[in-house]
């Protein structure tokens, strides 16, 4: 929303105890990108050195035109080379990662303090100030960078007004929910006219009614940021680009839609509600224990090609259907096996069989207990093979 | 009172048992009663002549100037002081506010007469050439000495209780420390500010022991309420109803001070 915005461009390196961050990450001016990985994978770590609350052990934070972390005028160059590249693929990260302390350099490195980096963090709490009204805690950034009381007042209400908050200017933090307050820090976060926004999982302590309402707000607001998240769904509405981190490093990064649809990792599986089950290519097909799928798609049938190598076949949960075991066909595509558990879902059931997770309607689910015998059936067009370890970006 | 509102105050009653109201009580007493008495031994006929006398005036004056002269020195050093102790390290703390604490557990003769060998004639500043006992200015020493603790303890509590969270906000808001320090830091600690100036005040006003040994008796120059009181108490051929209106009048002074520091509350309603 802001046309003067910068883009964002960094290769985060940090080093705490014995947890190593390497992860290289690139926003686009106007971009959303959205972050997201288990919990412990960095995203935190990575957000707090975008905002430069945690020090780099090497790399790059650049936004806009300005360097705010990184090599400075003397000693530093192995790291300067690094930044370039920032924007480079995961397996780059890895490398570069191996090469370690070489390029650190303790004199000479350029460190913006957070107040003077025009990058402003958004945690899971508000953190508005108790001791301010809201309009007051909206106009601190502005008045803390110079603006004029009555001014930054008077944009602290225009702000209020785009969070769908205009008559609470006068309230204390106190007298708001939980979520108008998030909607609040949204204001003073976004009032300071930042180069960048940085949100670490700020919908997480949220109802989801609540959250839905400023997911919308954020959608509509957000200029250069990122998003940590934990919930697909944000990655979705907030951002066009999704970069997947796991222990410390990038796993997978692209445009949320193909990440989310070719998951490289059980987690981006999961976080995408998709089956994603290794075995190996046989014939042109997926093979494990008896079990054989086929996929009808150019790039499955080329992962496919080579017998022997290691194939993961990927399946939405809801595209597998239950029939009775005496039904199933001794083609591709239809096995038996016996039900681990049933989850139940907002949609219907979740069956989790011993190979998969197949949704269900409620009332199909009758009968069904740990331990039942039933037939899974997934048609050719609804799964994709990948080559196991091949990076999709 | 409607139902309603006896519900609630029952709920705000929580669950304390009440037979705790016996030493609660007794605890009260324990404070109100010697005031009665101090009151009820008060020779109206005399009152007031003892305290408009010039000396009564003279004293009052004195106490509240070098009280407030002496809480204005707390605050300016104590504040600063909290701050420090408040954002160091767990052990640094520990130490430092033991030292703040020493002066709280000193008889306050004993803090005189350490003043004394600091600023007397054989003393470190006095062999400087400073000439600083007995004089007014040693009264305000002497009050500083003993009050500080008092404002950097109520202070320190507070600043730590907020923690560094809203501070860490406001930087990446892209506040400067002068800043952070006038609009959230202080802001935020207040309630325990306040209450560390009202105790530093109180305890200022109310000192005796270390004015008495580093800075003397002298009438209008270093002679406080309590020095004044203690005078006319223990003076050969003055009354003790002198000494009984002093106190009183300085009763009645420090609460309308305490009172008046109550009103002004800097805007941070709960």
């Amino acid at each position: 929303m802001n046309g003067s915005q910068g883009g964002l461009s960094a290769r985060v390196r940090v080093e705490r105890g014995g947890f190593r961050l390497d992860v290289a990450l690139a926003a686009d001016p106007g971009e959303t990108v959205a972050v997201m990985g288990p919990s412990g994978a960095g995203k935190s770590t990575l957000l707090g050195a975008l905002a430069g609350l945690v020090p780099l052990a090497g790399g790059e934070v650049r936004v806009g035109d300005r360097i705010l972390d990184g090599a400075g005028g003397r000693g530093g160059a192995g790291d300067a080379t690094d930044g370039r590249g920032a924007s480079g693929d995961a397996a780059d990260g890895r490398d570069r990662a191996g090469r370690g302390r070489a390029g650190r350099a303790a004199s000479g490195r350029v460190h913006v303090a957070p107040a003077a980096r025009g990058v402003v963090l958004l945690g899971q709490e508000p953190r508005l100030f108790p001791h301010l009204t809201v309009r007051e805690n909206v106009a601190f950034g502005p008045r803390a960078q110079g603006v004029p009381a009555v001014r930054a007042r008077a944009e602290a209400d225009e702000w209020l007004r785009r969070v769908g908050l205009p008559d609470r200017g006068g309230d204390r933090p106190g007298e708001l929910s939980g979520g108008q307050q998030q909607r609040v820090a949204v204001a003073r976060a976004l009032a300071t006219g930042p180069e960048a926004l940085l949100l670490d999982e700020p919908l997480t302590s949220l109802d989801p009614e609540t959250a839905g309402g400023i997911r919308d707000v954020l959608r509509e607001l957000l200029g250069t940021a990122v998003v940590a998240t934990h919930d697909a769904l944000d990655a979705v509405v907030l951002a066009r680009r999704l970069v997947v981190v796991e222990d410390g490093r990038v796993v997978q990064s692209g445009p949320v839609r193909q990440v989310l649809a070719a998951p490289a990792t059980p987690y981006v599986a999961a976080i995408a509600g998709a089956n994603r089950v290794l075995g190996v290519a046989r014939g042109g097909r997926w093979v494990r224990d008896g079990v054989v799928l086929e996929a009808s798609d150019a790039a499955s049938r080329a992962a496919a090609s080579d017998d022997g190598v290691e194939l993961v076949a990927i399946f939405s949960p809801s595209a597998a259907r239950l029939v009775p075991v005496e039904a199933l066909g001794t083609g591709a595509g239809d096995w038996a096996t016996t039900v681990r558990r049933l989850d139940p879902t907002p949609a219907g059931v979740r069956v989790r069989t011993e190979l998969c997770d197949v949704d269900i309607a409620v009332e199909d689910a009758a009968g069904l207990a740990s331990g039942s015998p039933v037939g899974v059936r997934v048609a050719a067009a609804d799964v994709r093979l990948r080559r196991a370890g091949q990076r999709i970006s | 009172m409607s139902p309603g509102t006896a519900r609630r105050s029952r709920a705000r009653d929580g669950f304390v048992p009440p037979i705790l109201a016996v030493p609660a009580v007794i605890g009260l007493a324990l404070l109100v009663l010697p005031l009665a008495a101090l009151v009820a031994r008060v020779d109206w006929t005399t009152f007031w002549p003892d305290i408009t006398s010039q000396p009564a005036l003279d004293a009052l004056r004195l106490s509240v100037v070098t009280g407030l002269i002496a809480t204005v020195a707390c605050t300016i050093l104590g504040v600063p002081l909290a701050l420090v102790i408040a954002r160091s390290g767990a052990r640094t703390a520990a130490v430092l506010r033991a030292i703040v604490t020493v002066p709280l557990v000193l008889p306050p003769m004993v803090g005189g007469i350490a003043l004394l060998f600091l600023f007397g004639r054989r003393g470190w500043f006095g062999a400087l050439g400073l000439q600083i006992p007995f004089t007014t200015t040693a009264v305000v020493i002497a009050q500083t000495f003993v009050a500080l603790p008092f404002l950097v303890l109520a202070l320190e509590g507070a600043l730590r209780t907020s923690g560094v969270a809203f501070e860490r906000t406001a930087a990446a808001l892209g506040a400067g420390r002068w800043t952070i320090l006038r609009r959230v830091t202080l802001p935020l600690a207040a309630p325990g500010l306040l209450a560390g100036v009202i105790l530093c005040f109180a305890r200022a006003i109310g000192e005796f022991g270390a004015t008495a040994l580093f800075a003397g008796n002298a009438p209008g120059v270093t002679q406080t309420m309590p020095l004044a009181i203690y005078t006319a108490f223990n003076g050969a051929g003055v009354s003790q109803g002198t000494a009984v209106a002093l106190a009183l009048l300085l009763l009645i002074t420090a609460v309308a001070v305490l009172l008046l520091v109550r009103a002004w509350r800097p805007g941070t309603p709960r």
